[in-house]
């Protein structure tokens, strides 16, 4: 037993692991939520979970089910669309990072299975990584046990249906914001990237109450016009990769 | 029911052909190495973006009281360096507990 749990603390830190478990449970209650409101609002159960697993997008299903429930199937598929836009300039991100080892790794079967696990967390957990191999620990495990508890908690909630409809009861609506700005936070040491991330986040809040769901988070965006002045090419050279 | 069949479809291969596509063309074509060193910060960008939307709003309006404090609270732990676990709980419970409080 010790000796496991000494191998098993060198392959993976435990403070990784103990995020990992704690984002793993929150998932696993939203995923509840989601499989209750999904079944509630008429969907069958299977669509639902079949939905998880496919999707894997909770923003995106959350308000894909309740334009289904009004009965707008197109504005469903455009609007989850909308807001899973932004998995683009993650997916560049991700494959950009030409350190090694890569976060998707190398081998092809590893990168399309890779792509589907590329979800707000497993990437803000991984950018906030300085060395590539944390980093791409922090991806796939936080992407692998999101996958399951997502799904393992989308199938309870189809299961216990209307007893835990509503995730405002238990403040699980916090806990994601929260989550994610806890995973980002490493990241905001630099101060260039608070500077985005702060004219980021101000500029999709202005634009929340002008716009569809989605293209907000999407003009957050803007946020990089605060990483000027860039270094430029002469003065500084090449930087590490 | 077929058409909501077909726009979870829709949107299952979509997103999958979203989260590949960048992956793919940057396989491709090595970005250059402003743009390597952008392309991170795109990403804080768009999740600090999402973070703060959705600490703060529900459907295009406030989101009240009760999520934001409770945002507010894990946003306190975390840079007070909180285990993760700590983070997530104290949000919802703030959160959960004004609620019962009666605020929105």
């Amino acid at each position: 037993m010790r000796t496991l749990s000494r191998t098993l603390s060198r392959t993976i830190d435990a403070g990784l692991l103990r995020d990992t478990g704690a984002l793993a449970a929150a998932a696993v209650l939203i995923g509840v939520s989601f499989g209750a409101i999904a079944v509630a609002a008429g969907l069958p159960g299977w669509l639902a979970v079949g939905m998880s697993v496919l999707v894997f997008a909770g923003g995106a299903q959350f308000l894909a089910v309740g334009l289904l429930a009004a009965g707008n199937p197109v504005a469903a598929a455009l609007g989850g669309l909308l807001i899973n836009a932004r998995h683009v300039p993650f997916g560049l991100a991700l494959a950009a990072d030409r350190s090694n080892p890569s976060v998707l790794g190398r081998r092809w079967w590893t990168r399309l299975l890779g792509s589907h696990l590329m979800v707000d967390e497993s990437v803000a957990f991984a950018i906030a990584q300085a060395d590539p191999v944390q980093r791409r620990r922090a991806y796939w495990l936080t992407g692998g046990a999101l996958l399951l508890a997502w799904n393992g908690g989308t199938l309870l909630g189809v299961l216990l249906g209307g007893a835990v409809s509503d995730p405002g009861r238990l403040g699980l609506d916090a806990a994601f914001p929260a989550g994610l700005l806890a995973l980002l936070w490493p990241s905001l040491r630099d101060p260039v990237a608070r500077r985005v991330a702060l004219v980021g986040a101000a500029v999709a809040l202005l634009a929340t109450p002008l716009l569809p769901a989605g293209a907000p988070v999407l003009l957050a965006l803007a946020g990089l016009v605060a990483a000027a002045p860039v270094p430029t090419r002469r003065a500084r050279g090449a930087g590490p990769a | 029911m077929t058409a909501a069949v077909l726009a979870v479809a829709v949107l299952a291969t979509g997103t999958y052909a979203m989260r590949l596509a960048g992956v793919l063309l940057a396989d491709r074509f090595t970005p250059p190495g402003w743009l390597r060193r952008l392309l991170p910060l795109a990403a804080v960008a768009l999740l600090a973006g999402l973070a703060v939307t959705a600490a703060l709003t529900e459907a295009g309006r406030s989101a009240g009281v009760a999520r934001p404090a409770g945002v507010l609270v894990g946003v306190i732990l975390a840079g007070r360096r909180q285990p993760f676990a700590v983070v997530v709980l104290a949000a919802a419970g703030t959160a959960a507990g004004l609620r019962l409080l009666g605020l929105p």
